[in-house]
């Protein structure tokens, strides 16, 4: 299903040219998460630039992606793929009461040498 | 040598060995490390989306203070590091992120990226350089077989953070080189530990965690080193395989001689 402002705003929000993508798949060969991911970084690519972007907000890779940059890096065309996938993050989580993270759920995962870093970094990435 | 000096949460708390065994070692090196006087934490992971101000500003002030005290700013946790590295870099080359900083903190002059930001290893290689570590070392870690973790942060992306080959990367090989220690080279010294997902999914992070040592040890390690905490947690907890985990800095520290007092 094509949805025209929800594709633009992922657009704006990510900064990706996803028309720049050749298709190579070297994104998805590298990305250490790839079993663990419904869709692949070259399918966020894809999708988003199909305008196909509400089975990516329901996906679990949104919350697997690992934000290791590795598809980043190794992309031949700099398309960026994992900046897309943190703009339909964000797009989940901007709605009310979207938040992937709520504060009473962290307390049954702490163990004492957790660091810090472990939990500000899933606020930031799972809650707005 | 005097350095403004972020030293970000984490290391006040769960990585205090990251920090005093950072700050021994410089002292023993002659680098003067000025923590910054009302740094905040820089939330662990780089906002990537081009939309928002809010998040980028703890950094930005970090980096705006180490330019009113005219200093280069060093980090020693990767995730700080990277953090701080890329937004300054968004700074220095995105007109509309400096605009609405400069307005949200009311700034006479916007801050444009001027800030260098360096990490602690990249002191140590540009700053002291290799071959002078050497001479200041007095307990050399003859024997040990270090292999070195990089993970995500220090090096991606690279064009970016700007700090050593992404692909194949030197600097803590030469770095355990001039401790008098042999480096251990590794495929996975570079891929992802999965460390981000130890709250989210704890069995991804076990898989990854365990992949990375498994090829360490394959090679060699007997020691294992990081400038991350995130990383030390998830490969000393949530990976199988029993190599010890240290961070780089003790280390450092031990091959300086000031271990004991840090
Ligand atoms: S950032 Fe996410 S999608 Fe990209 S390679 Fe890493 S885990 Fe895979
Ligand atoms: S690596 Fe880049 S060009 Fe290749 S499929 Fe992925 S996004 Fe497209
Ligand atoms: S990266 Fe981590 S330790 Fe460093 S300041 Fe940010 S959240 Fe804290
Ligand atoms: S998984 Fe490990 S290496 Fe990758 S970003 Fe996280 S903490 Fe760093």
């Amino acid at each position: 299903m094509e949805n025209t402002n929800l594709k633009e705003r992922i657009l704006e929000i990510s900064g990706v040219n996803p028309r720049k993508c050749m298709k190579c798949g070297k994104c998805s060969g590298t990305c250490p998460n790839y079993d663990e991911m419904e869709y692949h970084p070259h399918q966020f690519v894809s999708m988003v630039e199909k305008g196909d972007i509400e089975p990516l907000m329901k996906a679990e890779s949104l919350w697997t992606c690992l934000s290791c940059f590795a598809c980043v890096e190794r992309c031949p065309r700099s398309v960026e793929p994992a900046k897309l996938i943190e703009a339909v993050r964000l797009a989940v989580i901007r709605q009310q009461g979207a938040n992937h993270l709520k504060p009473q759920d962290i307390p049954d995962k702490l163990d004492e040498d957790l660091p810090q870093q472990a939990i500000v970094s899933a606020f930031r990435k799972y809650t707005k | 040598m005097v350095y403004s000096y972020y030293p970000g949460c984490t290391l006040k708390t769960k990585a205090k060995d990251l920090d005093r065994y950072a700050r021994a070692s410089a002292a023993a090196l002659g680098i003067e490390l000025q923590e910054l006087p009302d740094w905040q934490c820089c939330g662990g992971v780089y906002p990537m989306a081009k939309d928002e101000i809010a998040t980028k500003l703890s950094s930005v002030r970090a980096l705006l203070s180490a330019k009113e005290q005219g200093n280069d700013l060093v980090t020693m946790c990767s995730a700080c590091h990277n953090v701080l590295k890329q937004v300054n870099h968004d700074m220095a080359t995105d007109e509309n992120i400096v605009t609405k900083v400069a307005n949200y903190m009311k700034l006479d002059e916007p801050y444009r990226g001027e800030t260098k930001v360096i990490h602690f290893l990249e002191l140590l290689r540009d700053g002291v350089g290799f071959d002078e570590l050497k001479k200041h070392v007095v307990k050399p870690l003859k024997g040990v077989k270090i292999a070195p973790y990089y993970g995500c942060l220090l090096l991606r992306p690279g064009k970016v953070m700007a700090f050593d080959d992404p692909e194949n990367p030197a600097i803590m090989e030469n770095f355990i080189k001039a401790l008098g220690a042999e480096p251990v080279v590794y495929a996975m010294r570079n891929e992802c530990c999965g460390g981000y997902a130890t709250l989210e999914k704890k069995a991804i992070a076990e898989k990854k965690a365990t992949a990375v040592m498994d090829n360490a040890a394959a090679n060699g390690a007997q020691m294992m080193i990081t400038a991350c905490p995130l990383c030390l947690y998830n490969l000393t907890k949530n990976a199988q395989g029993g190599v010890p985990v240290k961070y780089f800095t003790e280390v450092l520290a031990e091959a300086l001689g000031v271990k004991e007092e840090a």
